[in-house]
């Protein structure tokens, strides 16, 4: 266990929290795709492509999210702002993630349609920035405890 | 920020309480039902009457009658057929081959098997005889066994029919026999791709010359792509002899149930409609059959109602829709119909159709879980459904769900399966 009260040129996430994140990351940008292909061709095979897609997200997405909650109560890795900070971006995803995976559930069009489309974006562009402020380490991005 | 979604997703949950029915709201009788606004709440508004016992009572009845349960422990029983001999066969058995999709299906499943019974089902005919007419039959054999999923029946010219849910079947059959040994010659088959509404119903036309069959759609609206829906959602017309078939209607979602109506000899159906478009949409119907008449599934409902659901839409076929006949309520999940002939039961139930009401998910008032009575004058509708058979519901516990129904003019009895119980009731005039 590295001491991370010392090593400001640690990442902010536990090698094991990055990877979970990594899937929420790759899956809801996928199924953003999975989205825009349904849209485009009324193919219903895309549409259940992205359901299953969300549906692995969160279920990553939601070990992320408990793990953050942790982080944030208990800051080790980086400081509580920063760990919050992250919080709030792995919670804008999932919880747009769940509203999503629930329309994802309706039937023909709707199951995407534009709040899915929107609900989709809005969970990778957090999963993102969730990544953004999750895989680059505090010193380096000039942040001092 | 996050308690401010956290607040969203919390509302966005609680939607599924907005799909709450108008408890005064009349879907049932000829003309166009008031059909509410669509409400796409983002989890349909369910509710399942879990299964409860009878023990030892009974469905309520209008005075004057009395019901007994003619024969129990079925295997789920769904379609009967009162033969000449006043004989009754019972088709039991569960169908479909569908695979889950999306996490909905398995979710769905789970919740929707909890409103079912544990049963398994017989893949089989029952032959119950009640001759001393003392409403228990003291036969219950089973007649015909190995059947895939039977449901519709009908005898003509010493021919049983049966349809499978891939096949019509025909057997050499003589009304007091109560065991087939022949195998099955198969008449056609029919399609049972996916089979998400598996039950082909049957009905043989009043001269006996044609059979007509009733074919489910594949979806609720077509969210497993069009394509799986070639063949779907249709009435065939088969010639008995040869088997040859043609489409009689189409655009039906699942027609569960046909009849001919005894006065004018026309084909009349029982449909159920489209879900999630809310607890008050759409109307489950009885109709005429009209030739080659399109009835709207999926692209639209009650006529011109468009489904903004189905991609690609099909205005063409919009326009094309016909109106149902008779509306029965919406998610009542009609799956019988019966006619009263000769005399029916005299009096106000004398002219009409018994229609068996199994009662489905998709609304928080329990809807259906009946049999009414339509009456009829001059071969139409005349007038507002009147409860029949009731009390298979005890509070938010479901005692029986019924299915198919049959009267019997000869004894003046009516006969109702019932799927949850597994148990074929009777009622009669009482003596």
């Amino acid at each position: 266990m590295p001491n991370t009260e010392t090593s400001g040129g640690g990442a902010t996430l536990h090698p094991l929290h990055a990877i979970l994140l990594a899937f929420p990351l790759a899956l809801f940008s996928a199924g953003l795709i999975s989205d825009i292909a349904y849209l485009r061709t009324a193919v219903i095979q895309w549409s259940n492509f992205s359901a299953w897609l969300i549906t692995g997200a969160l279920v990553f997405g939601g070990l992320v999210l408990a793990w953050g909650v942790i982080a944030a109560v208990f800051p080790r890795r980086s400081s509580r702002r920063r760990a919050l900070a992250f919080l709030a971006a792995v919670a804008v995803m999932w919880l747009a993630g769940l509203i999503n995976a629930f329309q994802h559930s309706h039937d023909g069009w709707p199951s995407v349609g534009a709040l899915g489309l929107t609900l989709s974006i809005l969970s990778s562009l957090f999963a993102l920035i969730a990544a953004a402020i999750g895989y680059s380490s505090p010193s380096a991005r000039g942040i001092v405890r | 920020m996050s308690a401010r979604w956290i607040i969203v997703a919390a509302a966005a949950l609680t939607l599924q309480a907005c799909g709450r029915s108008d408890p005064g709201l009349d879907q049932t009788g000829a003309g166009k039902p008031p059909l509410p606004g669509q409400q796409e709440t983002l989890l349909p508004p369910m509710k399942i009457a879990t299964p409860k016992g009878w023990d030892g009572k009974t469905p309520t009845v209008p005075k004057g009658f009395s019901i007994t349960p003619l024969a129990t422990d079925l295997k789920i029983p769904r379609q009967m057929l009162v033969l000449p001999n006043g004989d009754i066969l019972v088709a039991e058995g569960s169908g479909g081959t569908e695979s889950k999709l999306r996490p909905k299906d398995f979710i769905a499943g789970y919740i929707k098997a909890k409103g079912k019974t544990k049963v398994k089902g017989g893949n089989r005919i029952t032959l119950l005889r009640d001759a001393d007419g003392d409403g228990k039959a003291e036969l219950k054999t089973v007649l015909v066994g190995g059947l895939n999923a039977p449901y519709g029946l009908a005898f003509v010219d010493g021919t049983l029919y049966v349809a499978d849910q891939d096949a019509l079947l025909k057997f050499p059959f003589q009304p007091g026999q109560t065991k087939i040994t022949a195998n099955p010659q198969t008449v056609t088959d029919l399609p049972s791709q996916i089979n998400h509404h598996w039950t082909k119903s049957l009905a043989a036309s009043a001269d006996g010359a044609k059979l007509y069959v009733g074919i489910g759609s594949n979806s609720n609206i077509g969210e497993r792509g069009l394509d799986v829906e070639q063949d779907r959602a249709q009435v065939w017309e088969i010639d008995r002899l040869t088997g040859a078939h043609r489409v009689l209607a189409s655009g039906v979602r699942n027609p569960t149930a046909l009849a001919i109506e005894p006065q004018t000899k026309a084909l009349w159906l029982v449909a159920n409609e489209r879900d999630e478009l809310g607890p008050q949409l759409v109307p489950d119907y009885l109709t005429s059959v009209r030739d080659g008449g399109f009835y709207g599934w999926p692209y639209s409902y009650w006529g011109q109602n468009v489904d903004p659901r189905v991609r690609p839409q099909d205005p063409r076929k919009v326009g094309k829709a016909l109106v149902p006949d008779y509306a029965l309520g919406s998610h009542v999940a009609a799956l019988g119909v019966s006619f009263a002939s000769l005399g029916g039961f005299g009096g106000a139930f004398a002219q009409g159709a018994f229609v068996g009401e199994h009662g489905s998910w998709n609304r928080q008032d329990l809807s259906g879980y009946k049999v009414v009575w339509i009456p009829f004058a001059g071969g139409r509708p005349n007038g507002k459904p009147v409860d029949f058979v009731t009390g298979f519901l005890d509070g938010q516990h479901a005692r029986g769900r019924p299915v198919g129904v049959a009267f019997d003019p000869a004894k003046r009895i009516l006969l109702i399966a019932d799927d949850l119980s597994n148990t074929v009731w009777r009622v009669a005039q009482a003596q």
